[in-house]
């Protein structure tokens, strides 16, 4: 939600507001003193706002939040009632904040008899409980709020009398599990209010239909309204005098250019894909910033205070740009956001549409944005990309049936909210259109695992977790697990993470970096957070202490952010570029690049498999350029660092991209024609299963959604020596002992969804044949170059352990002097 | 019967290499002890397994306070290890340091099956039970139940204390990290120092404390070693935590 009142009250035109029957009189008047006009959109609203179902899709400024909140505002005007009425989702906390403030105004101005209260994790609790006890008539919530809402007994009483759902930014849920959860608790709704209408509310998308079957109750219709989508984005590539590197994401080349577009514009934007990038990006604009113009950082690692400071500044216009990532993906209206800059490839066309959608100043004016090429594949991708814009090619892939480690939380959480019959329950999930599909036997074993684990091995029947009544109903057998079933209702996988603060007493929280980059720090590392350099000091309690130190380079500068899964069809678009003999619209210093490759090494082309080797870094690394999409790649790089521990040839790991992947390993690959036989890889495909670290993240994502593993609140992880077992332990344990395991079944399938994709590797395989064209080099190549910087590398553990092990312990035992010990066969400690 | 070896190591020398396993040797007042891979201590000489922390049952407690239902295979895998361990060391004793039921009572709880293994394990061997923080009483399973045990120069018990001299426990699950070029390796380790060794936990659903926590750190010597598990087990100096300012 963007523009809510806002945009209606930023119209121009004379408003003729006859055709809005059923917009009241003191709503209208309201109007009419402003002389405002309601977009046509709003009107088909207001005037199906009986049907059971609506998806509104609208692009950014078109009013969207106004239009779904109308029919509510019309039917809450006159008549006075007690009650909720209607229900707002929104994917993020301050959204609903911020829809709360908007709705107020018309609310108050017009003297209407509405209470309008939001309601998120950072509710006080006293006001929670009043909630429940006295709803107000407009509650704006998010999908975990609903979803814990929904646990409660007295759920029944405070949805009695529900009339509206309106769910905002569906575009944004419809692609993850949060989503899906939502869409179960609405089907919890719908069971306890038959009357509930549903408003989506959505962002330009490839596939509206798609949303319109998830928003739609069972068989009941959704209609889709679709708003004038406005003229076309003035959408350009940057042009600089100085080239961009040959490799690397930190675009440092850009950034007068950049500065010089911020002065020109009111308010930029300046999107990048991964949060270190952001705060190497952050660092240097700042470096350059002579004029000192205000520019703030906003990421999701960012402690939450100084998020709100940056956000708040914003809203008052204090800053000129603002350096941000995805958390600004959806989000309160920023005001006089006129100009948007991607930097780094935008990976996804749907999503830099709807970037650049963020820039909509006026509803009937173009968006402005420029892409900023990190490197020179980027140039690539970013000229493909554009092309895909100016063509209406939006991106995406289909989401399959709904997950069923949401569908085992779903169960807990009705369970947490009292008896249920499971009859009735499999048919009010089959209600949300994920479910649609689910197969009776596939919501037992859901239901058998939420009761007693579901194993093989039925062990404590009498600490079952659900327990079956005489009666037939299902019930928690210790009604206190209730309370552990709330605090971990949702499904956001937040990695994990540690705190950084100032070091001594009382020190300002600056964010969070990962648990495992913390563990590679040694005391006197820097790295970057916030924008500012850190020196590493140490742990302390589960927090990173750090000092100020100005003037060093950051010796290290990653931390993983939210990473984009990448989209095929710009891969596709680029293969096809690379036929060409010449490319004169790519800028010379990009185009004389893709000769260089050409020159030294190849360029991938359709039908053929490029495969480069070289030593680097100390390492010996092999490019596979693939082109499969970086799900693909990643499986790829999965089943090939197998393939290759088999032969003794050490792989460290591996990273993949949409276009190639990256290993390294302490030994080079002399023939890689044995390693690409597809029938060894899928076989490998069921072996690999065990213990590798993807399907570890996967199985652990999935058995915390499902209830198999609490999340460690708040004061539980400090107590470090009630240390809990890792899920790799469990994961493990059901590998050798049950490895038919629900867990396991939806690990496998989450796998193949997400991370896997062995389908686009067949389809790589069938393109490519057996011409795989194998180059042996003696250093890195510039399209490899890139590679060396992603984030998401995947640790291989095995003979590379060991032996860098044996490397390590003989370094430490000589830096002690130890090492002169004799240590075998009986090593005797010298004291 | 085959005619034994004359040296009492050189069987188990050779069980060893046919296992092709990795141990650790070192000496600790005068007993030439092992660290195996799994985090068993063996000491030849005497014939003995000392394990610690095998935590069975674990998953059967949990339940029991009405959390989520772990995977009940932990106490047949633990048993499994420890049944490798046996007959590749061939020790006639076995010393079980303590926390070897996750709770007093719920060995009643583990199927049959387990406790069939149990006894096939215990069978025709000396068994120690040494009460532990989690099972301070004696289980209702075979085997000698003690508060601690002396055996030659050594003493056995659950929790280090401030004064103990060749004592060997366990309790604290200690585990160390390792850099290894921008890649960390944690391993569960054994604990060496002058007056003590600890062992690392040896049940399947155990997690660990790091060793440079302070508790360990305050009662470690300044010169303490840890012994890595895995499968070659190797001595480090014992991680300690950057004093802070």
């Amino acid at each position: 939600m963007r523009r809510s009142v806002r945009a209606l009250l930023l119209s121009d035109g004379a408003g003729y507001l006859s055709t809005m029957t059923r917009l009241p009189d003191s709503l209208k008047s309201w109007f009419d003193a402003r002389g405002w006009q309601i977009h046509p959109h709003q009107r088909a609203m207001l005037e199906r706002a009986a049907d059971p179902a609506l998806l509104l899709i609208a692009p950014t400024g078109g009013g969207k939040t106004l239009a779904g909140f109308l029919p509510t505002l019309s039917e809450l005007a006159d008549a006075s009632r007690n009650g909720l009425h209607t229900l707002y989702i929104s994917p993020l906390k301050a959204l609903a904040a911020d829809i709360r403030r908007n709705l107020l105004i018309p609310i108050e101005e017009a003297g209407l008899p509405i209470r309008v209260e939001d309601r998120t994790g950072d509710t006080p609790a006293s006001r929670k409980k009043r909630q429940r006890a006295d709803p107000p008539h407009i509650l704006l919530t998010t999908p975990e709020s609903l979803a814990l809402l929904t646990s409660y007994e007295d759920a029944p009483r405070m949805f009695a009398g529900l009339q509206r759902v309106v769910v905002d930014e569906i575009h944004a849920l419809a692609e993850s599990k949060r989503g899906d959860q939502l869409m179960l608790a609405l089907a919890r709704l719908q069971a306890l209010c038959p009357g509930l209408r549903r408003v989506g509310l959505s962002a330009t998308v490839e596939d509206p239909e798609a949303i319109a079957r998830l928003m739609a109750h069972g068989d009941q219709p959704c209609e889709i309204l679709q708003a004038d989508p406005g003229p076309d984005p003035d959408i350009s590539m940057l042009v600089t005098d100085q080239a961009p590197p040959w490799a690397g994401g930190g675009a440092a080349y850009s950034i007068p250019a950049v500065l010089e577009q911020v002065k020109r514009h009111n308010t930029t934007l300046i999107f990048h894909n991964t949060r270190a990038q952001a705060e190497i990006y952050f660092h240097n604009l700042w470096l350059a910033n002579e004029d000192a113009l205000p520019i703030g950082i906003h990421h999701g690692s960012l402690d939450r205070g100084q998020r709100e400071k940056v956000e708040a500044a914003m809203v008052r216009g204090d800053l000129r740009a603002i350096v941000c990532t995805g958390s600004l993906d959806l989000g309160i209206d920023w005001g006089d956001v006129d100009l948007v800059i991607q930097v780094g490839a935008p990976k996804n066309v749907k999503r830099l549409v709807q970037r650049i959608g963020r820039a909509n100043h006026r509803y009937n004016a173009p968006s402005k944005a420029i892409l900023v090429p990190a490197n020179r594949f980027e140039v690539v991708e970013c000229l493909a990309a554009l092309e895909a814009v100016k063509e209406h090619d939006l991106d995406g892939d289909p989401r399959g049936p709904g997950p069923r480690d949401v569908l085992c939380q779903h169960i807990l959480i009705a369970a947490a909210s009292g008896p249920f019959d499971a009859d009735a329950l499999y048919e009010e999930m089959r209600g949300a259109g994920a479910y649609a599909g689910l197969t009776r036997t596939q919501f037992d074993a859901c239901l058998d695992f939420c009761a007693t684990g579901g194993y093989a091995l039925r062990a404590y029947d009498q600490w079952q977790r659900l327990q079956q009544r005489p009666d037939g109903l299902w019930q928690l057998r210790d009604p206190r697990s209730a309370t552990r079933i709330r605090q971990n209702i949702g499904t956001i996988q937040d990695t994990d993470t540690l705190k950084v603060k100032w070091r001594g007493r009382g020190g300002a929280p600056l964010g969070e970096v990962e648990e495992g980059f913390a563990a590679s720090l040694t005391k006197g590392d820097t790295f970057l957070i916030g924008g500012q350099i850190v020196r590493y000091e140490g742990l302390r309690e589960l927090v990173v202490e750090v000092t100020r130190d100005p003037g060093r380079k950051p010796k290290i500068a990653t931390f993983m952010g939210t990473k984009f899964s990448t989209s095929t069809q710009l891969s596709d678009r680029i293969l096809r570029m690379f036929r060409a003999d010449d490319w004169p619209d790519l800028p010379p210093h990009t185009r004389d690049w893709l000769h260089l490759q050409r020159e030294v090494s190849h360029l991938p082309e359709p039908g053929r498999l490029l495969v480069e080797s070289f030593p680097h870094d100390g390492r010996q690394q092999l490019v596979v350029y693939g082109f499969a999409g970086r799900n693909a790649q990643q499986t790829l790089g999965l089943l090939l660092t197998k393939r290759m521990e088999e032969m003794g040839l050490a792989p460290m790991g591996f990273v993949s991209t949409d276009y190639a992947t990256l290993i390294w390993g302490l030994d080079a690959v002399t023939d890689p024609a044995p390693l690409f036989d597809l029938e060894a890889l899928e076989n490998g495909l069921d072996t690999w299963l065990a213990g590798n670290a993807v399907m570890k993240r996967t199985f652990r994502a999935s058995a915390t959604i499902a209830g198999l593993i609490e999340r460690q609140v708040g004061g539980q992880r400090k107590t470090g020596r009630q240390a809990t077992m890792s899920s790799d332990i469990l994961y493990d344990t059901l590998l050798k002992y049950d490895p038919d395991h629900l867990l396991m079944q939806i690990t496998r399938e989450e796998a193949m969804r997400g991370l896997v994709d062995f389908a686009r590797i067949r389809e790589m395989s069938e393109r490519v044949g057996d011409r795989i064209d194998h180059l042996r080099l003696s250093r890195i190549t510039p399209l490899a170059a890139p590679l060396f910087l992603e984030p998401g590398r995947v640790p291989v553990n095995g003979l590379a352990d060991e032996r860098l092990m044996e490397e390590e312990v003989t370094r430490l035992l000589n830096e002690s002097g130890l090492a002169q010990v004799e240590t075998k066969p009986a090593w005797r400690v010298p004291w | 019967m085959a005619p034994r070896a004359v040296h009492p190591l050189a069987d188990i020398a050779l069980a060893c290499q046919e296992q092709a396993m990795n141990t650790y040797g070192f000496t600790f007042h005068d007993a030439v002890l092992q660290a195996l891979p799994s985090g068993a201590l063996h000491w030849p000489e005497a014939a003995i397994l000392v394990v610690s922390d095998l935590h069975l049952g674990k998953s059967a407690r949990l339940s029991a306070v009405g959390g989520a239902q772990l995977p009940p295979y932990e106490t047949r895998e633990t048993l499994q290890r420890l049944g490798d361990d046996l007959s590749a060391t061939k020790a006639q004793r076995v010393i079980c340091l303590g926390d070897s039921f996750d709770a007093p009572g719920i060995e009643a709880a583990l199927p049959q099956e387990d406790l069939l293994w149990i006894t096939r394990l215990q069978a025709g061997r000396e068994w120690i039970w040494i009460a532990g923080n989690h099972d301070p009483a004696p289980v209702t399973l075979k085997g000698a139940h003690r508060a601690e045990h002396t055996e030659g120069a050594l003493t056995f018990r659950h929790i280090a204390t401030a004064d103990g001299r060749a004592e060997v426990s366990g309790h604290y699950h200690p585990k160390a990290r390792l850099s290894l070029r921008g890649r960390s390796v944690t391993r569960p380790c054994f604990l060496i120092d002058d007056t003590r060794l600890i062992l690392p936990a040896y049940g399947a659903y155990t997690g660990g404390l790091h060793c440079d926590a302070p508790v360990l750190s305050d009662l470690m010597g300044p010169a303490a070693q840890a012994i890595l598990t895995g499968p070659r087990p190797v001595a480090i100096p014992m991680p300690r935590r950057a004093r802070a300012g």
